[in-house]
């Protein structure tokens, strides 16, 4: 209990000593983690350096071996999963689209722990179901089967539904993996978007660059420990990524965002510049 | 659409009211339906006899749809059907047994091919269980686990003897011959316990056809869910099996004309319902009129329903 008053604040969401495991295999041990109300959190790491199992973890997925996730105060675990998911959404890497549904049919089911089996279908539900293809651009597309999209569209769809949910805080997981540059850009561009609306957002991204540009928290996770968390421009550094990745490089300022900006270091045995 | 169907369903049992070596009239079934009956013989055939099975007919129909719905749905799969995963097979089990082992009669053998049903897609269940059931592996346990079952009913059925055998044999095909007010009244109750509550769970499952972790977080307690539902669907099934024995395709097919026809997307359990109540009315009336001889409605549904069987796996594997 001391241990939980002790790094206590006012944060929606937060992780107090987790101990991760997939069956007998521990990923994460004594994790803590607070995600700041109204930021833009992005989680980086190599891979299965445990970002997408914490994000599991926040969003009640996965149930952790030790410790807890407190969601407004109370563990997650023990409220109403009904309740959770008025508050926290999440898109998974998992998402399957079933066969011939529509986006809007698909964007609708985002919309199941405000229902019940006596109150299926509202006005409140019509109207958040309409607002979040307009937010996500997808309203055109309303009557097109989700098969038929592009990789960019369906991507858009996908948060689309989990923005129907209309949760104070949502959890992405590698939403960029598999779009090409622009609708990487356009996606983070829109969550930014959410962000500023004032929703609290939190992504895994691969893209270091990209997590710098757009992120207004960044927390950096190696071997199932956060190694460093705070502002982009006050902690990453060459020596940061080169203890993350294991990577020799420079950080120079983005020239259009003057975030940090990550270029690796040419090494003598890979790559040759051209004369 | 729904409405159609139970136009059409409305229209195929009257016809079997009418149809039967008894010649009787529309006008004829419409007075005893509607009206008081011109005489006592029409009345008792009528009402006695024909409708039991008729409505029999359109309740195992509409059980085996809806089964065949929630397993399709479930294993996100046209193939993932109770009578392809070996639910139906486990239930001829448990019925031989009780039939060839301890002699029993239609009660006894309703009552072990129920057991069989539940036995058959518990082990099923366990065997495909790895931190959770996947569809797709679940139809591949099931598939194995119904191939050693119809080994084990085909030896227990030559092992047993001739006449035993037969009536084994007749059960075994699947059939509403000889049923009626007696077998109807416990498939009623029981079914208007079941059908509700699968109705209830239809949106959970809608859910989870988006996936476990979707449907978790978007406020499903995905491993809860999925056992109540399997139960459900393996209870349809199993109702349909003990009061008539195992009837197969219906609820293979029922569903994915329901889905055609509805152009819906999701379970559609009423939809896939009230498809099984049409086609197992009108295969049981095909059965009984179209060939001269009564046939066992089961004979009907194995041979239509494997021609779509096939189209199916030929489809499936040019994907």
């Amino acid at each position: 209990m001391t241990e939980f008053m002790a790094s206590s604040h006012s944060d929606r969401l937060q992780a107090e000593n987790l101990t991760l495991r997939y069956d007998q295999r521990t990923i994460s041990q004594g994790l803590s983690v607070a995600i700041p109300d109204g930021s833009f959190t992005v989680i980086v790491g190599p891979n299965a350096c445990g970002k997408s199992t914490l994000l599991r973890a926040l969003s009640r997925l996965l149930q952790p071996s030790h410790g807890s996730v407190i969601l407004d105060g109370c563990s997650i675990h023990s409220m109403g999963a009904k309740d959770v998911a008025r508050r926290l959404g999440l898109l998974p890497q998992s998402a399957i689209a079933p066969d011939g549904i529509t986006v809007a049919d698909l964007v609708a089911r985002g919309r199941y722990p405000h229902q019940s089996f006596l109150r299926q279908w509202s006005r409140a539900d019509e109207e958040a179901v309409a607002k979040a293809m307009v937010a996500t651009n997808v309203a055109d597309l309303s009557r097109r089967q989700v098969d038929e999209l592009s990789g960019g569209q369906r991507q858009r769809v996908w948060v689309s539904m989990v923005l129907a949910q209309e949760t104070p805080i949502l959890l992405l997981d590698e939403p960029t993996t598999f779009l090409d540059i622009a609708h990487q850009i356009e996606l983070l561009d829109l969550l930014s978007e959410l962000n500023r609306e004032g929703r609290t957002i939190v992504a895994v991204l691969h893209d270091l660059n990209h997590a710098c540009r757009y992120a207004s928290h960044l927390v950096a996770m190696k071997g199932g420990a956060i190694v460093a968390s705070g502002k982009p421009d006050e902690i990453v550094n060459a020596a940061l990524v080169e203890a993350i990745f294991n990577l020799p490089c420079i950080v120079i300022p983005d020239p259009e965002s003057n975030t940090p900006m990550i270029v690796p270091r040419v090494r003598r045995s890979g790559f040759a510049p051209r004369k | 659409m729904a409405g159609l169907m139970a136009l059409i369903i409305g229209a195929i049992g009257i016809a079997s009211l009418v149809n039967g070596t008894y010649a009787t009239s529309l006008a004829d079934v419409l007075s005893v339906l509607f009206g008081d009956p011109a005489n006592d013989t029409v009345r008792m055939i009528v009402v006695e006899w024909r409708l039991p099975r008729a409505a029999l007919a359109v309740l195992l129909g509409g059980a085996l749809g809806m089964s065949g719905a929630i397993f399709q749905s479930l294993t996100r799969n046209p193939l993932g059907s109770p009578d392809i995963i070996g639910f139906s097979v486990g239930s001829y089990t448990g019925a031989l047994i009780a039939i060839i082992l301890l002699s029993g009669g239609y009660y006894e053998t309703a009552v072990g091919s129920m057991i069989g049903g539940v036995a058959t897609a518990t082990a099923v269940y366990l065997l495909a269980w790895r931190k959770g059931v996947q569809g797709f592996r679940l139809i591949i346990v099931g598939i194995g686990v119904a191939a050693v079952l119809s080994a084990f009913n085909t030896w227990m059925i030559r092992e047993a003897e001739l006449n035993i055998a037969m009536s084994a044999a007749v059960w075994g095909a699947g059939s509403l011959n000889g049923l009626g007010v007696e077998q109807l009244v416990p498939v009623v109750i029981v079914l208007l316990l079941i059908m509700p509550m699968s109705c209830f769970m239809s949106r959970p499952l809608r859910q989870l056809e988006m996936g476990d972790d979707l449907a978790c977080a978007s406020g499903v307690h995905t491993n809860r869910a999925r056992l109540i539902l399997i139960l459900l669907g393996v209870a349809l099934t199993a109702t349909v099996t003990a009061a008539a024995g195992p009837i197969s395709f219906i609820a293979l097919v029922a569903p994915q004309i329901a889905r055609r026809l509805t152009r819906a997307t999701g379970p559609a359990l009423v939809s896939s319902a009230l498809m099984g109540c049409l086609l197992l009315l009108f295969a049981d009336w095909a059965a009984q009129h179209a060939f001269g001889a009564q046939l066992p409605v089961g004979v009907m549904t194995v041979s239509v329903g494997g021609m779509y069987f096939l189209w199916l796996l030929v489809r499936e594997s040019r994907k």
